[in-house]
């Protein structure tokens, strides 16, 4: 406790940075993933190759892409690029199976009868698919957004300075208030947020709110009791 | 036979599925509990293998209230078929249709042949035997489905709606094929459906019901179709836009049968 | 082109010196009991609120809350309330409590995915309750729990990773130390076996999918043409779960 009156000060400065760091990688991820997954969707060939490699690139633990990625990009280890770059390469991996899915759950008859109104491929994308591909596009970007806030804390051991700071400090010097204060303004951020976008969600696509619950059929589900 | 008494079902949800149902249903007979939907006849049959449990009244079988049996074992001696058959998707068609028998604990060897007399009882080419439900159609799904309802030789088979899910022409079949049973096996059926004229091809008795479980008529087929009680009877069973009512009209030396809009519905053979 | 060389030596040296040897048995080590005792945990909890339907919300709620949870953070926070000779069991409590939410998403999930009235039919046959999740849910269910495993799994494997921060061993150890050190040869060799790792355990819990979905099928008709099935919104969001903290 007396870690958190000496030393709260800290705590806005790392928070905003870490912020900061968060949202480039989901702004680019986001913006990256949709026209990958639509070509995902749309074309059995590269849907295979997309999500294999988006699959495969997931799989890779986050330090090891923080070291991998410097060599190979020319960069110093100890630099925000390589993190940016790195937590960039996870939100687009997460993001384009999200929207390859998000576009097949756009009902088909609903694309034809766009198509039979009269729009054409780019209208209808806009008007048709983008928008009703919305709610499964939503739930993708809140997984990425809460994993990405997640991941910035592992920046701190290549100097990229975030809420993660608090782990390693909290660690080293032993307090486990700051260890424990650093996970919890994490989740806090990363629940903020997460609920911040479905507030949005709701907003922007008002057609998706969920309706009262189906009724499964009582006739079915009375037997578990017997 | 089994029989209800006074039998009401509450759901939680509020909903009062039947009401004060009493009926006797006769052995080695076919009963048919035809009605719309939320009539509750598909309630009034789960209670029977106690799938639902009545809010009150008696249910009997053979004298023996079945409150007092344990639902398990009451419901491994009752053949039961629903519609789009229920098949178990991972177990192949033999497994399926060998499912209760090995639940009762005999063995597999002995089960699996059962299966295959079973097979041919179904009117079921043994070499589906190996398939899995997934590559059988839906009228060769249905009469796994029988076959596994028939496995330990219950005195009783329920059978929801099973043809609901198939086509007309299938349906057909399935009808012939359950009649032909009946004459070989004279099982007691219970049987559910919201089609009139299967109720009338298959039933001995035929129980009319509308919402609440009330009976609105019962009796035999010529029974409804010769008096029926009122207006909901006559509209359901088609009465009253003059399908019932047929003409008689002399065509060379036949007699042709026209329905109420001239159109002919059959021939009168001697 | 050096570095390419230089990392190939680094690899081939600690392979031969066993010590890579050692990092990779120590970094399975962890993950495989740590997995297995989540699974331990997560199954049968997964399976009762799958079969009865009950707890559902607080399924969904554990595997939401769960992503936001940074696991880097978890492990130090963890190790740093005990003496250093308990510093491995914390581990192994922070490594559990990272692959539970996975593997019970994965659990319940699978058996809520099932056709309601398959299993209707198999109590209506006389199955009894146990039977009907033994023989019935458990085996249709497998798809998914299998993949629940899996994200689980790379999940610990990340965070294993990085147990070399408080000297527990494991393959971070040398990425760790390398990086303030420079030995850049050491860090991208490491980081590679890493890799390599993860893509190994990912690509065995793909063969066990495939086996798994070859041995039982799951009742979708194999006869009609394949439409382009949807994605049931939730099911992207409750398994996927974060491998890299």
């Amino acid at each position: 406790m007396n870690w958190l009156v000496n030393n709260y000060e800290q705590i806005l400065p790392l928070l905003l940075n870490h912020l900061r760091l968060s949202l480039l990688p989901i702004v680019i991820g986001f913006v990256l993933a949709i026209p990958l997954g639509w070509l995902a969707w749309r074309f059995r060939l590269t849907r295979g190759l997309l999500l294999t490699l988006a699959s495969l690139l997931y799989t890779i633990p986050s330090i090891a892409l923080f070291a991998v990625l410097p060599p190979l990009l020319g960069l110093p280890y100890l630099s925000e690029t390589n993190v940016t770059i790195a937590l960039t390469i996870y939100a687009v991996a997460l993001m384009s199976r999200s929207a390859a899915d998000a576009f097949g759950s756009v009902d088909p008859d609903v694309r034809q009868s766009a198509t039979a109104m009269g729009y054409s491929g780019w209208q209808r994308f806009w008007v048709v698919e983008l928008p009703l591909a919305g709610p499964v596009l939503l739930a993708g970007l809140r997984v990425v957004v809460v994993s990405t806030i997640a991941l910035v804390t592992v920046g701190v051991l290549v100097g990229v300075k975030s809420l993660g700071y608090f782990f390693t400090d909290g660690s080293q010097r032993q307090i486990p208030f700051e260890v424990f204060t650093g996970v919890v303004l994490t989740m806090a951020l990363a629940l903020v947020l997460d609920g911040l976008l479905v507030v949005l969600g709701r907003m922007v696509l008002p057609w998706s709110r969920p309706t009262t619950r189906r009724r499964r059929s009582p006739v079915l589900t009375e037997g578990a009791a017997a | 036979m089994i029989e209800f008494r006074s039998v009401s079902k509450r759901f939680a949800d509020g909903t009062l599925a039947v009401e004060e149902f009493s009926l006797q249903i006769p052995a080695h007979q076919v009963t048919v509990l035809v009605g719309s939907s939320g009539s509750g006849k598909t309630t009034v049959l789960r209670m029977i293998n106690r799938m639902v449990d009545p809010t009150s009244g008696h249910i009997e079988i053979d004298g023996e209230d079945i409150s007092g049996v344990e639902p398990v074992q009451l419901r491994r001696r009752i053949g039961y078929v629903m519609q789009n058959s229920g098949l178990l998707p991972h177990r192949r068609v033999i497994d399926n249709i060998a499912t209760v028998p090995r639940l009762t604990g005999v063995p597999k060897a002995q089960a699996h042949e059962r299966a295959l007399e079973l097979m041919d009882v179904v009117g079921l080419d043994r070499s589906l035997a190996r398939r899995y439900p997934n590559q059988l159609s839906g009228g060769q799904q249905q009469r796994v489905g029988v076959a596994r309802g028939l496995a330990v030789d219950p005195n009783i088979l329920l059978m929801d709606e099973p043809f609901g899910a198939v086509d007309p022409i299938v349906r057909s079949d399935l009808q012939q094929e359950i009649l032909r049973l009946q004459r070989e096996l004279a099982k007691t059926i219970v049987f559910v459906t919201h089609d009139i004229d299967e109720a009338f091809l298959l039933g001995d008795q035929v129980v009319l019901l509308e919402e609440g479980g009330h009976i609105v008529q019962k009796g035999t087929p010529e029974e409804i179709l010769a008096k029926p009680a009122n207006d909901f009877v006559s509209t359901f069973i088609g009465a009253d836009r003059g399908k019932r009512a047929l003409t008689e009209k002399k065509v060379g030396r036949r007699t042709v049968l026209l329905d109420a809009d001239g159109n002919p519905a059959g021939v009168l053979t001697p | 082109m050096n570095l390419i060389t230089d990392t190939l030596a680094w690899i081939g040296e600690h392979f031969a010196s066993g010590e890579l040897w050692l990092r990779i048995g120590e970094q399975m080590f962890y993950t495989v009991i740590s997995v297995f005792i989540a699974a331990a945990i997560a199954v049968p909890i997964g399976y009762l609120i799958g079969h009865t339907g009950k707890g559902r919300e607080i399924a969904v709620g554990v595997a939401g809350a769960a992503r936001a949870l940074p696991s880097f953070g978890l492990m130090l926070l963890l190790v740093s309330l005990v003496g250093v000779l308990q510093r491995p069991i914390a581990a192994f409590a922070a490594f559990v409590i990272l692959a539970v939410p996975s593997i019970l998403a994965g659990a319940y999930s699978g058996l809520q995915a099932i056709d309601r009235t398959t299993i209707d039919a198999a109590r209506a046959v006389g199955m009894t309750e146990w039977q009907i999740l033994w023989k019935v849910e458990a085996p249709l269910g497998l798809h998914l729990l299998v993949s629940g495993l899996r994200a689980g799994t790379l999940q610990v494997v990340a965070t294993v990773t990085l147990a070399a921060y408080i000297n527990l061993g494991g393959l971070g150890f040398d990425i760790l130390q390398g990086i303030p050190l420079r030995r850049d040869a050491q860090v991208l060799g490491a980081a590679v076996i890493v890799i390599l790792l993860a893509l190994l355990l990912d690509a065995l819990f793909g063969i066990a999918t495939h086996v798994v979905d070859r041995v039982i099928p799951d009742g979708s008709p194999q006869r009609r043409p394949r439409r382009l099935r949807r994605a049931p919104s939730g099911r992207a969001a409750v398994v996927e779960a974060p491998t890299g903290t």
